[in-house]
């Protein structure tokens, strides 16, 4: 019963951060911040961990097909498919999960104790759409943007690795990187990409706008994104796999 | 002129505003008092707007405020400034930015006319050279101020003080109350203070609403208080450092 009565506080928030903003060259000058601080700020965290997934899936997917009878190209092919189509939208998901998610829902839980919240309504603004809705649209923008980029450096990484411990050459890697690939794929990861980017953002800032008390709650808030925000990814991961993967 | 009429307040169980009724003056420091958790602060809360009251009606000069409709509510929110207990600045702006907030939300003033207003309202409270500091950069005393010029940004025509006092030495008070009644007059502002501060109110007070256990139990002016005869009015002045 009580999830039923946050979903509908979930979906009211919603209602109240998808309005049109009080100014617009105030609200685009919001998403070029937050664009930076998401995109540009989870850089270096996604570089790394999309570099070693890449390189992990290359050496391990190379132990289970040690034989002579499999051509060794065919490691290139399973830790493209495996990187595209789960490693680099769901593990960079559950990344920012962390990252994202906890900032988003402490500064805005931050706002609400501290009162801010209330002087911008008390002026008149709507403090649901002026705090949360840049953060929805940059994260939007920009983490489908960072799946892409990780979906690329994973592939790097496979190929470093696996040529760095003699599991496969780059040229057989390439090979089984080209062979079959399919666009859809893409598409595929993509579409997870915006959806996660969306329940991110959102679920954080509506963990956020709902803290009540002091730093204690912030506090609550941000681990409560941070576990919310990974479990909806996870749902929505199986939710699309079954209806994108097998129609 | 702010009318108060009969609201009422409850959280659960607790009925917090029992049946208040008030009037709030142009041009004066009307002052709510009463002991911590009397329901000043719901009150205050209720009047701009935070909480709605079940049953009761504010009425800001003629605009009953919980009979308006959304947009006819946010044009009463731009006559209201309002000063926080714990100043509510925005962090992740400076003193100047801060200021400038409402002006570039609600009006359609050049930069340049922007940065005028801002400074003039920072001068007003006696503040300068601190436009590009971030509100943790500067003292409390410094905030309360920066807040008042935040508030008055927008020429009010109604100021809620929420215990403007709390934390502040005994000179940064006198210097905060002098502000708030010297804007008062000087803008003609119906002013709407929540204290405990009798200093403060034996000053700057005039029309005074005394709260106790959620019931106006007294209402008048500063002069009057002594001559009251009202026990427990008497007993929260004598309680007090004053």
């Amino acid at each position: 019963m009580k999830f039923f009565q946050h979903f509908g506080e979930y979906l009211l928030f919603l209602k109240a951060v998808f309005t049109k903003p009080e100014k617009g060259k105030i609200f685009f000058k919001q998403i070029v911040t937050e664009s930076n601080n998401i995109g540009v700020g989870s850089f270096a965290i996604i570089s790394l961990i999309s570099g070693f997934i890449g390189a992990v899936s290359t050496i391990q997917i190379g132990y289970q097909l040690v034989s002579g009878i499999l051509p060794d190209y065919l490691i290139g092919r399973i830790v493209r498919d495996s990187n595209i189509l789960e490693f680099a939208p769901t593990v960079t998901a559950l990344v920012l999960a962390g990252k994202v998610g906890s900032n988003i829902a402490s500064e805005i839980g931050t706002m609400k104790v501290t009162e801010q919240v209330d002087a911008l309504e008390i002026m008149g603004i709507n403090a649901a759409n002026y705090t949360s809705f840049a953060k929805i649209i940059a994260g939007v923008f920009t983490i489908p943007m960072l799946v892409l980029y990780a979906m690329i450096l994973s592939l790097i990484g496979g190929a470093v690795s696996g040529w760095a411990s003699g599991i496969i050459s780059v040229e057989s890697f390439v090979k089984g990187l080209r062979t079959d690939f399919m666009g859809y794929n893409v598409v595929f990861a993509l579409t997870k990409a915006y959806t996660f980017a969306f329940l991110i953002t959102s679920v954080s800032a509506f963990q956020g706008f709902r803290t009540q008390g002091g730093a204690l709650e912030v506090g609550e808030s941000s681990t409560k994104a941070v576990v919310y925000s990974c479990m909806s990814i996870i749902f929505f991961d199986y939710i699309i796999s079954q209806l994108m993967l097998f129609k | 002129m702010v009318i108060i009429e009969n609201v009422n307040k409850t959280f659960g169980n607790k009925h917090v505003l029992k049946d208040i009724s008030a009037k709030l003056y142009k041009g004066k420091c009307n002052f709510v008092i009463g002991a911590s958790g009397c329901g000043k602060s719901v009150l205050m809360k209720c009047m701009v707007g935070l909480i709605t009251p079940e049953t009761g009606s504010i009425t800001f000069d003629g605009r009953d405020f919980l009979k308006l409709n959304y947009n006819e509510k946010i044009s009463v929110r731009k006559d209201i400034g309002m000063l926080f207990q714990n100043t509510a600045l925005f962090d992740s702006l400076s003193v100047e930015e801060n200021v400038a907030f409402p002006l570039r939300m609600f009006t359609n003033f050049s930069e340049e006319e922007i940065i005028e207003r801002v400074n003039f309202c920072l001068s007003r409270v006696n503040l300068i050279n601190l436009n590009k500091l971030f509100p943790s950069n500067i003292s409390g005393g410094q905030k309360k101020r920066v807040g008042i010029a935040r508030a008055i940004a927008l020429n009010p025509k109604y100021l809620f003080c929420d215990e403007p006092n709390s934390g502040l030495d005994p000179l940064t008070s006198r210097v905060i109350d002098e502000l708030i009644t010297d804007i008062t007059k000087e803008y003609e502002i119906t002013t709407i203070i929540n204290t405990h501060d009798m200093k403060s109110l034996f000053v700057m007070g005039e029309n005074i609403i005394f709260i106790h256990e959620g019931q106006k139990w007294w209402e008048g002016e500063k002069a009057e208080i002594r001559p009251s005869g009202n026990k427990e009015l008497l007993a929260f002045m004598e309680a007090s450092e004053f």
